[in-house]
C-alpha cells in the first residue's frame, strides 16, 4: 500500500477541467515530481491534497485514510505539511516563532497557562525554543533565529519555508516549485537539502519544479500534468525520454 | 537572549505606567492636582483599557472593528443594574469587583454571540458588521424599561476612582502581554500575518479569532462597568460609533500592536481636548491638526529615523561615540 493513494481526481472551476481524472500512487520514502508547462494543474493538484479546494471528483487516501473534501487544519494534522509558490512566511514575525508555529499542535498547554505564564508555560516554551532551533540547524538558519521572516534574504526564505512545515512532522512534505527564483549553486545546496531531509525524517516528498536539473537529479519518479490531465508517468529517466513530454514540454 | 529582551521590553511598559501613577498621586496627595485633572484620571484609565483590548483584535489580529463601545455598554449596563440591585446588601469591596466581572462575562457572551457569525467575515465587512451591532445594541438599551431607557440608569453608587482603576489596567497589561507572547497570541498573530499559511500548519483559525474578540470584549465590558460607577446617571447615547472610532484612532495612533503605544496615546488622545479647552473654538479644530500631523509623522521615514535616535538606547549609543570621537581625537 502507497503512503499517498490518488484516484481519478478532478476538479472543475464551471465548465472549465483544470485538473482531469489524475492519478499517482506515491510509495513510503519516495522523491515524486510532478511537472509541466504553466497553468497544466500542477498546483490545484497541491490544494486539492492539502484541502485548499474540494475536488469534483475522485479520491485521496493517505495511508490508508480517505483525506477527500476534508479542510486544511484536519489535512495537516493527519500529516501532510506544505510550501507555497509565492513564499507565505509570518512575515512581521520571528523566524523562531514561525517554526514554533510550526510545532503548536505537537507541544501544547492551555491559555490560561499562557496567560498566568505558569511552570509548565515555560517548560513547553524552552521544549518548543529547542525543537526549533534544531530543526533551524538542518537548514542552517540557527544563527538568524531573532530575525523577522521578511528581512531573511529569498534562498533562506525558502528554506524557512520547509522548516515550519516540517516542524508539523509529516508524514508527506509537498513542495511547490522550491527552487524558484534561486542561482544554480542555491538550487544545488536545495538539492542536498531535500536529500537530507528526506534521509534525516525518513520523509516522503511530492514537489513541483520547473528546473529539471533538480528534478532530473533527485525525483525517483514523476508524473507529466498537461491541459489538466496526465500526459505520463513512472521513473524519471524513462518519463524524460518519452516522445509526448518532449513535445508537450521539455522541448526537442 | 530574545525572550530577556521581550521581558525588558514589557517591563519598560509597565514601569512607565507604574511611575506615571506615584507622579499622579504624589499630585493628589500633595493637593497640587487641579481638580479638573483629578476628573480626568479615570476618564484617561478607561481609555488605556480599551486601547489595549482593542489593540488585540486590531493589531494583532489584524481584523478591523468598530463595534467596542457595544461591549462596552453591555458590560456597563449588566455591571451597574448587578451593582444597583446589591447596593445595600452587599460591602463596596465585594460588589464592585463582582459587578466588574459580571459586566466583563456578559460582554464576553455578546461577544461569542456576534462573534460566531461574524469573525467568517472580513476586513470592511467585518468593520460594519461590528458597527451595526453596536448601534443595534445602543437601540435597544434605549427602548428597553429596565434599562432606564433614554433618560439614563439612575442610582449606581460612584465607586471608581483612581486606585482601582490603576489596578485594572495592570491587569489589562499583564494578561494582553503575556496572551500575546504564549501560543495562542502567535497563532493570532500567525493569521495576521498569513491566513492561508497558519491554516496549512492545522492552527485552527475560527477558535483563535473568537478567543481574541471574547477576551477583548471582556476587558472592553469591565472597563464600561468602572464607566458606569464614576457618573451619577448612565446614558446609552454616549456608547455611539464615535466612541467606537475615539478608541481605534488611539489604537492606530499608538501604532497597531504596539501595547506601549496605545497606552501612551490614550493618555494624550484623552487629555488633548480638555487641555485646548482654554482655546475655545479653536479647540477641536487643533485637536484635528494634531492628529493629522501625528499619523503623517507616524507614517514617515525620516522621523522614524529620528524617533529612533532619540530614545534611550539612542542617546546612549551617542554618548559613547562622543567619548569614543574624544579619545581617538
Amino acid at each position: 500500500m502507497a503512503l499517498l493513494e490518488i484516484k481519478n481526481l478532478g476538479i472543475s472551476f464551471g465548465g472549465l477541467h483544470a485538473v482531469d481524472n489524475f492519478n499517482a500512487s506515491v510509495e513510503k520514502g519516495c522523491l515524486y515530481g510532478l511537472i509541466g508547462p504553466n497553468g497544466a494543474g500542477k498546483t490545484t493538484v497541491f490544494n486539492m491534497v492539502t484541502g485548499v479546494y474540494k475536488p469534483t471528483c475522485g479520491t485521496i487516501h493517505l495511508d490508508g485514510k480517505n483525506l477527500t473534501g476534508k479542510n486544511s487544519i484536519q489535512i495537516n494534522k493527519q500529516g501532510i505539511a506544505r510550501t507555497f509558490q509565492n513564499i507565505r512566511l509570518f512575515s512581521n514575525m520571528s523566524v523562531l516563532d514561525n517554526v514554533k508555529l510550526g510545532l503548536q499542535n505537537q507541544i501544547k498547554y492551555s491559555v490560561a497557562q499562557g496567560i498566568f505564564h505558569s511552570r509548565s508555560y515555560k517548560r513547553k516554551e524552552k521544549e518548543m525554543d529547542e525543537k526549533a532551533i534544531s530543526i533551524l540547524k538542518v537548514f542552517g538558519l540557527e544563527n538568524e533565529y531573532n530575525y523577522l521572516a521578511s528581512n531573511l534574504p529569498y534562498g533562506k526564505q525558502r528554506k524557512l519555508e520547509i522548516a515550519r512545515a516540517l516542524a508539523t512532522t509529516p508524514k508527506l512534505l509537498l513542495l511547490d516549485e522550491p527552487a524558484a527564483g534561486m542561482n544554480p549553486n542555491e538550487t544545488g545546496e536545495l538539492m542536498d537539502t531535500i536529500r537530507f531531509v528526506r534521509d534525516e525524517f525518513d520523509m516522503t516528498i511530492l514537489l513541483i519544479e520547473h528546473d529539471m536539473k533538480l528534478v532530473a537529479g533527485i525525483c525517483e519518479r514523476i508524473s507529466v500534468l498537461n491541459f489538466g490531465t496526465e500526459l505520463a508517468s513512472g521513473k524519471t529517466e524513462q518519463v524524460l525520454n518519452d516522445p509526448r513530454v518532449i513535445t508537450a514540454y521539455l522541448g526537442e | 537572549m530574545k525572550k530577556n529582551n521581550l521581558n525588558i521590553h514589557n517591563l519598560i511598559t509597565y514601569g512607565i505606567v507604574v511611575a506615571a501613577f506615584l507622579f499622579v498621586s504624589i499630585l493628589v496627595w500633595t493637593g497640587n492636582a487641579s481638580r479638573h485633572l483629578q476628573a480626568m484620571l479615570v476618564p484617561i484609565g478607561l481609555n488605556i483599557i480599551l486601547a489595549v483590548s482593542l489593540n488585540l483584535i486590531v493589531g494583532f489580529l489584524g481584523e478591523l472593528t468598530l463595534g467596542h463601545a457595544g461591549f462596552m455598554s453591555v458590560g456597563a449596563y449588566a455591571g451597574c443594574l448587578f451593582a444597583i440591585k446589591y447596593a445595600e446588601i452587599l460591602p463596596t469591596a465585594v460588589r464592585f469587583p463582582l459587578a466588574m466581572i459580571i459586566g466583563g462575562l456578559v460582554a464576553c457572551v455578546f461577544g461569542i454571540i456576534i462573534g460566531v457569525p461574524v469573525l467568517r467575515l472580513k476586513g470592511d465587512y467585518l468593520a460594519i458588521v461590528t458597527l451595526a451591532f453596536g448601534e443595534i445594541i445602543r437601540s435597544i438599551i434605549i427602548n428597553l424599561e429596565f434599562t432606564g431607557g433614554a433618560s439614563g440608569l439612575k442610582g449606581t453608587p460612584q465607586n471608581s476612582n483612581f486606585y482601582i482603576v490603576f489596578v485594572v489596567i495592570m491587569i489589562t497589561l499583564v494578561v494582553i502581554t503575556n496572551l500575546v507572547n504564549s501560543r495562542a497570541g502567535r497563532a493570532i498573530c500567525s493569521i495576521r500575518d498569513n491566513r492561508i499559511a497558519a491554516e496549512s500548519l492545522g492552527i485552527n483559525i475560527t477558535y483563535y479569532k473568537l478567543l481574541a474578540f471574547v477576551i477583548a470584549a471582556f476587558f472592553a465590558g469591565v472597563a464600561g462597568v468602572i464607566y458606569g460607577h464614576n457618573l451619577s446617571i448612565l446614558q446609552a447615547s454616549v456608547f455611539d460609533y464615535n466612541r467606537s472610532i475615539e478608541i481605534l484612532v488611539i489604537v492606530v495612533l499608538g501604532g497597531m500592536g504596539s501595547i506601549r503605544g496605545s497606552v501612551i496615546a490614550a493618555v494624550i488622545i484623552t487629555a488633548l481636548p480638555e487641555m485646548l479647552r482654554s482655546l475655545a473654538d479653536y479647540r477641536m479644530l487643533i485637536y484635528a491638526v494634531v492628529l493629522i500631523a501625528m499619523m503623517l509623522l507616524n507614517g514617515s521615514q525620516k522621523f522614524d529615523k529620528y524617533k529612533g535616535r532619540m530614545n534611550i538606547g539612542g542617546l546612549f549609543t551617542l554618548l559613547k561615540n562622543k567619548k569614543s570621537a574624544k579619545e581617538a581625537g
